[in-house]
């Protein structure tokens, strides 16, 4: 009895890590008045200097959302949010427009720094172009040069409306509508920036595209706006990774991430998240409720979704694929974590619409502490989508015996021809697992590390390189530091 | 004296497996210990290790001339102590190489050593697989998962060739395997085997003990070592069974 309590201590000690990049960064910002009104949304507009139509646009997400009920079909749990309390604008005050990075703000240079994400490391290093988003307006763009060479646009939204309207107008809200969802259409309403993305026909983008968002400046709504485009035969791989610093009032956070793929074209969107997830007692924490959604338009296209969610108090996320063209091919690839109080409801949605389409779902969630975690998946195929295949894989791992994992499958398939293999475990790290690693003379925290890391493989492995490391450093703060 | 154990007395969620046990163990011996079925030989096993529920309620076990009763698992086997299993434990999504470049870091990092440069640690690996006359495929695999019972005990004694433990103990290595995985098991002890180590070889059977050989053969029954000899012991445990045991020591 008392080895067990030993245990127990040990895998609270193990996993109750203290978030290390909770710091806030001092600049000077340039904020609304609280609340949501037609006049705020005017506000944001004239701030950005947007042209007439997406004022409109914002204005009719606006009218549309206040018709809208917030959902409470997840398995999450929170206060109301009171939407009157937020501010919906904050950007660091310009000085001046950056042509290098030597005259980047050097408090904001030091954050970066700070994430171990320094924009020089990756410039040099990495090969991945970064458009760093600080609160909501985009302060540097790097590597531009290099994709105007091979005529990919890659920008902050604000730059895209500015600069290819007719391409934004084109593709903007076509896979996620301001009436999808209630945050959808929030986000519609208020949004400030976020990040363009367009590759041209038959162009291989030759680097790693990634954005790294960052929440600042107290009692910040974030609500960010990323469409990318990958035109026939096309290919890209774009990376999105989150950190954001200690808060103690919860932070909404509210994206839209809307991509197209056409013809022949493969878009891999793989995200490492680690907002602030509140701490041990649950007290704050980012409310994180994302629309990702993807559309294969064309015939062979494909869309590969990779994250790996460690942060925020509560997630509510499914990142999806709309499998139009045929012979079209979606994949979600996840790993989960959730620790002390933070509860996560995400999965995926996979529309088989064409025929002889395909979609893979992996999902692997870890629950620790006090957490709850679920997995939601739709699996629908219409009835012209013939030879339509799924797979779903969905794992769950308990670590100590206060946490949930639940799995909420849907299958809905109106076409005879369609086969959809379901397959769903749940398991605890066991002692006998525990036992061997420390026979061999791992310790225990090191043993669950590694043995959580081999677990979530299967989904790491889908990370490109240099992404695989940081989440699994991610994986590890989140337990403790216990993967090396 | 490597090992010595006095007057050992375990307990499993209360109950009572090992009753006063004595055994001394030097470098450079092999000692087989014997006896039926639950008569508490992985329980000394487990207890040497330090596995959790392991209660040792009287007595002490003195490594290296230090008393480890309250010794973590990890830090005994970073002292040289390795276990091999009786059943393997399956690690999905950890390959070999990693495990064991990690357990051996680990081992490393407690004698504050830098950890294994990749090309060393690769070297080691070859080298050692050659002796187990293990497969590279393997070592790619993930930690026992997939593997055939020989595999599974092979891959221990592979561990072992890579630890270099200073005590190893063999919990029931030879259950479940056929002549063949048996005689290379046997093969990678013996090549093990120095006078600087020494060995605890668990075993229901003979068998095992025609390929390696101990110094000494204990016979444990009911939570105790009842009698102890030289490999003649094993022999005639052979032809006589365990019966005359039972009936010389039943309480």
């Amino acid at each position: 009895m008392a080895d067990e309590k030993k245990e127990k201590e040990m895998l609270e000690d193990v996993t109750s890590g203290e978030y290390k990049y909770g710091f806030v960064t001092d600049i000077e910002t340039d904020q609304a008045p609280k609340g949501l009104s037609e006049d705020i949304i005017r506000l944001i507009s004239h701030k950005k200097n947007e042209p007439e139509w997406l004022l409109e646009f914002r204005l009719k997400a606006y009218r549309h959302w206040l018709t809208m009920e917030e959902p409470n079909w997840a398995l999450l749990h929170h206060p109301p949010i009171n939407y009157q309390d937020i501010i919906y604008y904050s950007a660091p005050k310009k000085k001046k427009e950056l042509n290098s990075l030597d005259e980047v703000d050097p408090e904001l240079l030091d954050t970066f720094n700070k994430l171990g994400i320094s924009l020089e490391e990756q410039k040099h290093l990495a090969g991945v172009a970064v458009d760093a988003v600080v609160d909501s307006v985009s302060v540097k763009t790097t590597f531009k040069d290099t994709l105007a060479k091979h005529d990919i646009i890659f920008c902050s939204f604000s730059e895209a409306v500015r600069d290819y309207p007719d391409l934004v107008k084109k593709y903007f809200a076509t896979v996620v509508p301001y009436t999808d969802n209630y945050f959808a259409a929030l986000n519609a309403a208020v949004f400030t920036d976020g990040s363009f993305c367009y590759i041209p026909k038959g162009v291989r983008c030759p680097i790693e595209l990634s954005t790294y968002f960052r929440i600042n400046a107290a009692n910040t709504g974030q609500f960010e706006r990323t469409l990318l485009v990958a035109d026939e035969g096309s290919y890209v791989s774009y990376l999105e990774g989150c950190t954001a610093p200690q808060r103690d009032e919860n932070q909404l956070h509210a994206a839209v991430v809307e991509l197209i793929a056409m013809k022949d074209a493969e878009i891999k969107y793989s995200t490492v998240q680690n907002w602030y997830p509140g701490d041990k007692n649950g007290k704050g924490g980012i409310y994180n409720f994302v629309t990702k959604r993807g559309i294969c338009k064309g015939d062979r296209a494909k869309i590969s979704w990779t994250q790996v969610e460690t942060g925020s108090a509560i997630t509510w996320k499914y990142p999806s694929c709309i499998l139009k063209g045929d012979y079209s091919v979606g994949e979600f690839y996840s790993v989960a974590v959730t620790n002390n109080y933070q509860q996560a409801d995400t999965g995926t949605k996979m529309i088989h619409l064409g025929k002889n389409t395909k979609s893979t779902i992996i999902s692997k969630g870890i629950s620790a502490g006090k957490s709850n975690n679920s997995y939601r998946g739709l699996v629908r195929v219409s009835k012209k989508a013939d030879n339509a295949r799924n797979f779903s894989q969905c794992d769950s791992l308990l670590l100590g015996d206060k946490c949930g994992a639940h799995t909420f499958p849907y299958i809905k398939t109106a076409n005879p021809n369609a086969i959809v293999e379901h397959e769903a475990t749940t398991s605890k790290i066991s002692e006998d697992q525990l036992f061997y690693c420390q026979q061999r003379g791992i310790d225990m925290e090191k043993a669950i590390g590694l043995i959580v890391n081999g677990y979530a493989k299967q989904v790491l492995k889908k990370l490109p390189m240099e992404f695989a490391v940081e989440a699994q450093k991610l994986l590890a703060i989140t337990l403790e530091g216990s993967v090396g | 004296m490597l090992l010595n154990i006095k007057n050992l007395h375990v307990s499993i969620q209360g109950k009572e497996i090992i009753k006063g046990l004595n055994l001394s163990v030097n470098k450079g011996e092999i000692h087989a210990i014997m006896g039926p079925n639950g008569t508490g030989k992985s329980t000394l096993a487990a207890a040497i290790t330090g596995r959790e529920g392991y209660e040792i309620t009287k007595g002490e076990i003195i490594y290296k001339g230090q008393v480890i009763n309250d010794w973590s698992p990890e830090k005994r086997a970073n002292e040289g102590v390795f276990m091999s299993f009786q059943y393997p434990i399956e690690i999905p999504g950890v390959s070999m190489t990693n495990f064991m470049r990690t357990a051996l870091n680990a081992q490393r990092e407690y004698k504050k050593l830098p950890p294994i440069s990749a090309g060393e640690f690769l070297k080691k690996m070859e080298s050692k697989k050659k002796l187990v006359e293990i497969h590279s495929k393997l070592t790619n695999r993930s930690v026992n998962e997939g593997f055939s019972g020989g595999e599974k005990k092979k891959n221990e004694i592979f561990q072992m060739a890579m630890l270099e433990p200073e005590l190893a103990i063999l919990d029931e290595t030879d259950s479940g395997l056929d002549i063949d995985a048996l005689k290379v098991v046997a093969k990678g002890v013996n090549q093990l085997k120095s006078k600087e180590n020494a060995f605890i070889v668990i075993t229901h059977y003979q068998r095992l003990l025609d390929y390696i050989v101990p110094d000494f053969v204990h016979v444990m029954y009911n939570g105790k070592i009842v009698k102890s000899g030289g490999k003649g012991l094993a022999l005639e445990l052979e032809s006589q069974g365990y019966e005359w045991i039972k009936e010389q020591f039943d309480d």
